[in-house]
């Protein structure tokens, strides 16, 4: 590509002399001579991206695979139920709090638990609990609730939480925005149009901001700048296994030996923030039950 | 030593102004009295200028084409009064109310802060010209001279020391009796049988003669004719009492005229406010409903309100002073609570507080701004409901979901944060820790990790068969991934309180493992042994 002339030799008729170190100069003056492509900048003279800053998310295994959550991007954790994702994004929720930093938390499904964020360290104060759901009409009356029902007045939940987070994204100043589509169903998460994600990730864009989309599969596909998925390996009780089910009979738990917590897989599909790993990379850690 | 005074012409014609300034440009007359009888009790220059003058009856004028007229508003006037009050204390703390519609101020030692006498007239007039009013100012070297010039000349005055004779001289002798021109009708005639015009020839007549006739009353005029008099300035410490009404010729019924009222009345209050170097923290709208209203509990309506009066108080985590915001954020409340009646009359109050004094540092932690966040927050609340969005407070009490809501008001950044954090959250982890206070004490401690649980709210009713005294198998009727055989299950964790009051609760908890589509996914089940019924609470994640 380098070797060759902008101008072949056959339309001149003579061979063109042109010096190697001018060479690209000459080709982009002569391209900005051209009024159409005036007020466009090629690509090789494109700004590179500056690296993101990275925030700990809390979880040291985490933070050793993908180096933190990085600020202006949107990070996407994605696993199925009892994966321990909820544990993992409270653990940044409670770091960022620790951080004096102001967070937000759209829970699509009210599904937070005050007791266990607490456990983990939470910082209610600079916490913004956004629960989406159905609005509870003034009056109360069932029938009146169904009526705008049908006529499309009420808004579902996930439709609710995209105008939150537009809102939280255009307000600015949190450190953090979690957007909590856990346990909503994939079909649904799946039907966010991919322009939302992009309008995202442009708000957050040079911001510090940490978007934190959690979810079952991926949704936010390109748009997301790190994707991480969790697992949950095996369930820790004390002194079985859970798979043993005959052994399980035998060492019944005391009253007091209930659920100890939850061992997670993590695992780094997408980073768009270094070389792309040539497999994919894992760690693993374990979750303890504190909060009731 | 310098004296200014504030005068404003036509008082009632120009506190109907400040609420509705679109009609300073044409003929406008206020009336007052009852039905039939109403009387012009004053009039603005337009009308003046077509032959209108006060004391006229109502019938006599509405033949008048152009004319608009208004009912005097006593509320507007007081309204009007306090903000030319806080136009003179932005300038000077040694303030008299000569009259509602003259406010005389001390400007000794202003010098330097304002700048030269002329430059502080000018000053005052464009503060009360901020604030709505359209005043004359003069400035002279005692407060009757002053309160002289004000009243006889239009615009801003200043009359140098010692020349007070001398140029309130062309002024008329009804220029010293001020709003009482007419209870002094007597004096007046005898000034005007004497050939007596203008305040020069009051000065220049002879003191013992004038003594004679119209006695000390006679000299005490001629002293301020004279400009020669001198007396203490009283001062008077007006309170911070921040309040705008518009009284409504015709009901409101839509929210966008009423926004257009609330906007005007917001950039008076807080003109006011920032004349007073104040802000406000809490904002309350009172609207007056025409009447037939009648009241609904249902309707957001105050408890305690008076039949056909709708309150609302707008509270803001910190002191604001942005007229755009204060709107919107009305707007929003209103929207969500509409006021169910035409409105006949707005009343608008502000608390006022010192303003926000806040440093801002390069290496802080990113927070919101308090105005931009407290409109997102109104705005969230439009979407997911008032009580669905705020922060939260932890309850002292194990009763499952224990805890409520308020407002989000982050605190801002203290180098002494964490401590903090940790020792508000003591009586939590005290609380936490007492549930598992008999779990083995290696749990707790280093990084580890919380093992979250999702609440399902509400919680999802099952059905559960039991074997040997422990759950076997579930089966869900509403969701199929949550039924299934039990793979796993430990407990019973049995719990009970506030069983000495009518809400007494009592369980027994169990985490079970069941086999779903997806995996092996962990349930917090529970049985109410009150209402015997089995439920998943959550689900471990």
């Amino acid at each position: 590509m380098s070797s060759l002339p902008l101008i072949s030799t056959a339309a001149v008729g003579r061979p063109i002399a042109i010096a190697a170190p001018d060479w690209s100069t000459l080709i982009f003056k002569r391209l900005s001579a051209m009024p159409k492509l005036a007020g466009v900048t090629s690509a090789s003279r494109l700004e590179v991206r500056p690296i993101p800053q990275m925030v700990p998310s809390g979880v040291r295994e985490i933070d050793t695979l993908t180096g933190g959550l990085p600020r202006g991007c949107l990070t996407e954790v994605c696993g199925p139920a009892s994966s321990g994702r909820t544990s993992v994004w409270l653990a940044a929720l409670a770091a960022a709090t620790q951080r004096q930093e102001v967070c937000a938390l759209i829970d699509i499904s009210d599904a937070f638990n005050p007791l266990s964020a607490a456990a983990a360290g939470v910082d209610f104060e600079r916490l913004l609990w956004i629960r989406c759901g159905m609005r509870l009409q003034k009056s109360g009356s069932p029938q009146r609730h169904r009526d705008s029902e049908k006529k499309g007045k009420i808004e579902k939940p996930v439709e609710q939480a995209l105008r939150v987070t537009d809102l939280l994204l255009q307000s600015g100043g949190f450190g953090l925005v979690i957007i909590d589509l856990g346990d909503t169903p994939l079909q649904m998460a799946r039907r966010i149009p991919l322009t939302s994600w992009f309008r995202f990730q442009r708000a957050v864009e040079h911001t510090a901001m940490v978007l934190f989309v959690v979810t079952r599969e991926p949704c936010a596909q390109t748009c997301a700048s790190l994707l991480l998925k969790v697992s949950g390996k095996k369930l820790s009780a004390l002194g079985f296994q859970f798979s043993a089910k005959t052994s399980l009979e035998k060492t019944f738990p005391a009253h007091a030996q209930l659920l100890c917590g939850l061992q997670v897989q993590g695992e780094l599909l997408r980073s768009r923030l270094e070389r792309k790993p040539s497999q994919s990379v894992t760690a693993a850690f374990t979750t303890k039950v504190r909060a009731g | 030593m310098p004296f200014a005074c504030i005068f404003i012409a036509d008082f009632p014609v120009e506190a109907l102004l400040r609420a509705e300034p679109e009609l300073r440009s044409q003929s406008l007359a206020v009336l007052e009295g009852k039905a039939p009888l109403q009387k012009v009790l004053a009039v603005n220059e337009n009308a003046r200028r077509g032959g209108l003058n006060p004391g006229m009856s109502k019938l006599q004028i509405e033949a008048c084409a152009g004319l608009v007229l208004r009912s005097r508003s006593l509320s507007q006037e007081a309204a009007a009064h306090a903000a030319l009050l806080d136009c003179a204390q932005s300038f000077s703390p040694r303030v008299e109310a000569a009259g509602c519609d003259t406010i005389v101020l001390d400007l000794a030692g202003l010098h330097p802060l304002f700048g030269s006498l002329p430059k502080i007239a000018r000053a005052l007039s464009r503060r009360a010209s901020d604030l709505g009013l359209e005043v004359n100012v003069a400035v002279a070297g005692n407060p009757d001279a002053a309160a002289l010039a004000a009243r006889g000349f239009s615009g801003v005055t200043v009359i140098p020391e010692g020349k007070e004779a001398e140029q309130l001289g062309s002024l008329p002798v009804e220029v010293l009796f001020g709003n009482s021109a007419q209870e002094s009708g007597q004096l007046l005639e005898t000034f005007s049988r004497w050939g007596i015009r203008k305040l020069r020839d009051l000065a220049a007549l002879p003191d013992v003669a004038l003594s004679e006739r119209l006695g000390q009353a006679g000299i005490h005029l001629q002293k301020l004719a004279r400009g020669d008099i001198s007396r203490t300035l009283v001062p008077f410490e007006p309170p911070l009492i921040f309040e705008e009404v518009i009284e409504l010729e015709y009901p409101l019924m839509l929210l966008e005229p009423l926004a257009f009222l609330l906007g005007r009345l917001l950039d008076q209050l807080c003109a006011r406010l920032e004349a007073r170097a104040l802000a406000t923290q809490e904002l309350r709208l009172d609207l007056e409903l025409q009447n037939g209203y009648q009241r609904d509990e249902s309707d957001g309506l105050a408890l305690g309100s008076p039949h056909g009066l709708f309150s609302r108080t707008l509270r803001l985590p910190v002191p604001l002073l942005d007229s755009r915001i204060f709107l919107k954020l009305l707007q929003l409340d209103l929207k969500a609570h509409p006021p169910g009646a035409p409105i006949v009359k707005i009343h608008l109050a502000a608390e006022p507080v010192r303003p926000r004094a806040a440093q801002n540092g390069l290496f802080l932690p990113p927070a919101p701004e308090p105005e931009k966040l407290e409109l997102t927050l109104a705005r969230i609340a439009g979407i997911v409901g008032e009580d669905k969005v705020g922060s939260l407070e932890l309850l002292d009490t194990h009763r499952p979901d224990g805890f409520r809501m308020h407002r989000f008001a982050p605190e801002p950044f203290s180098p002494q944060g964490h401590r903090g954090t940790e020792k508000k959250n003591s009586h939590l982890s005290a609380h936490v820790s007492s549930i598992n206070s008999s779990v083995s004490p290696c749990l707790r401690g280093g990084d580890d990790l919380v093992t979250a649980l999702r609440i399902y709210r509400p919680p999802v009713n099952v059905a559960v068969s039991m074997q040997d005294g422990r759950p076997a198998q579930i089966t869900c009727s509403k969701n199929k991934e949550m039924q299934g055989e039990i793979l796993w299950a430990a407990g019973p964790w049995r719990s009970s309180g506030d069983w000495w009051e009518q809400e007494g609760w009592a369980r027994d908890e169990w985490d079970i493992a069941v086999q779903g589509e997806t995996g092996i996914a962990l349930y917090r089940l529970v049985h109410d042994r009150l209402g015997w019924k089995w439920f998943l609470e959550g689900s471990y994640d």
